[in-house]
């Protein structure tokens, strides 16, 4: 039983890398990297495309089969999750939330299979959080007029104009850098421990540590965690948007 | 020369270790509030239980908005461990 392991370590460290590049290529200039994440994004794409088309074959009015009452279940709680939080004129609305949540559910979920989590690379949360950040400021700009919009960042005084152009860009960073740290620090604290269990396995010479415990942990990050997270962005992208829109103030 | 080199390294690495622990102290802010968020929501839904997922929603989305400080915390810490931006400063 050799204590000192524990403390030493093993020798290869502790392995956490960003995404792989599986290859780059050079457009005008610009070197555009192929990294797992984009192909993992294509694949759950693909995957989730041909599942709800599936699912989605076949639709009747009468005596319905069990996989369009899943569908059915889908669709009407994503509506009526979008019609409790924004409101009824945002109805046209769930098809962004359900897919970012399908995305991002899928983009963590992932990790499960073992291939690495789209949500782990920030350009993957700052990407959704860009596309919400330009949905705020086109509804802002729509229901306002673009006077109107303009006059909003110097609401109370007009000294205030850095601070509230500094508190509009502090919404993408915030949004995509919590489901981002989430994400990650779940990664390697899993990892972590993995490697705190392997190096008493070493030293005891017995592996039981190794099997149950990152199990339960990765349930916890990856399952629970996830789940959180992928709801924790739609519900702040559908109070921002809502936010910037001045009819729900009644 | 080379010891020198070897030295500053060893400072640099150990100041880095100290700078994770250090950063992670900022957990201390979110897990107070957050706790705190909880446990009114908590009494709340012993209030009013039939408004239980209203107040569970509302909670979640308070605590993750509560947690944004703690993980920029954790992302300073986890920069210092695997991408230390100061061990290349130092040029021989």
């Amino acid at each position: 039983m050799e204590i000192g392991n524990l403390l030493r370590g093993s020798p290869d460290g502790i392995d956490v890398r960003g995404p792989g590049v599986l290859c780059s290529f050079d457009v005008f200039g610009v070197t555009i990297n192929l990294t797992e994440t984009v192909v993992i994004s294509w694949g759950i794409i693909l995957v989730v495309a041909l599942l709800l088309n599936w699912i989605t074959k076949d639709m009747k009015t009468k005596d319905i089969s069990k996989k369009q009452v899943v569908a059915e279940w889908i669709v009407s709680t994503v509506y009526g999750l979008v019609d409790d939080t924004m409101g009824k004129h945002w109805h046209n609305f769930a098809p962004y939330i359900g897919a970012l949540f399908t995305f991002s559910i899928t983009g963590s979920l992932v990790s499960m299979l073992g291939l690495r989590s789209v949500t782990a690379d920030f350009n993957a949360p700052l990407t959704w959080a860009l596309v919400t950040f330009v949905l705020i400021h086109g509804t802002n700009i729509k229901t306002h007029g673009i006077g109107g919009y303009l006059k909003g960042y110097i609401d109370p005084v007009p000294v205030m104009l850095p601070i509230n152009i500094l508190s509009e860009l502090a919404t993408p960073v915030s949004m995509s850098l919590r489901h981002f740290g989430n994400v990650v620090s779940g990664m390697v604290i899993t990892s972590l421990l993995y490697f705190a269990l392997s190096a008493v396995t070493k030293s005891i010479g017995v592996a039981f540590m190794t099997i149950g415990i990152p199990a339960v942990a990765s349930l916890y990050f990856d399952l629970f965690s996830g789940f959180m997270q992928a709801f924790v962005f739609i519900m702040l992208t559908m109070a921002y948007i809502s936010n910037a829109d001045g009819r729900n103030e009644e | 020369m080379e010891n020198n080199e070897l030295m500053a390294r060893a400072i640099v690495l150990g100041a880095s270790a100290l700078g994770a622990g250090t950063a992670m102290i900022a957990g201390i802010g979110p897990g107070i509030g957050e706790g705190y968020a909880v446990g009114k929501a908590c009494e709340s839904i012993g209030r009013q239980p039939e408004s239980s997922g209203a107040v569970t929603r509302t909670m979640f989305i308070g605590c993750a908005v509560a947690e944004s400080t703690g993980i920029y915390g954790l992302l300073v810490a986890l920069l210092l461990m695997f991408a230390n931006p100061f061990i290349n400063k130092i040029s021989g």
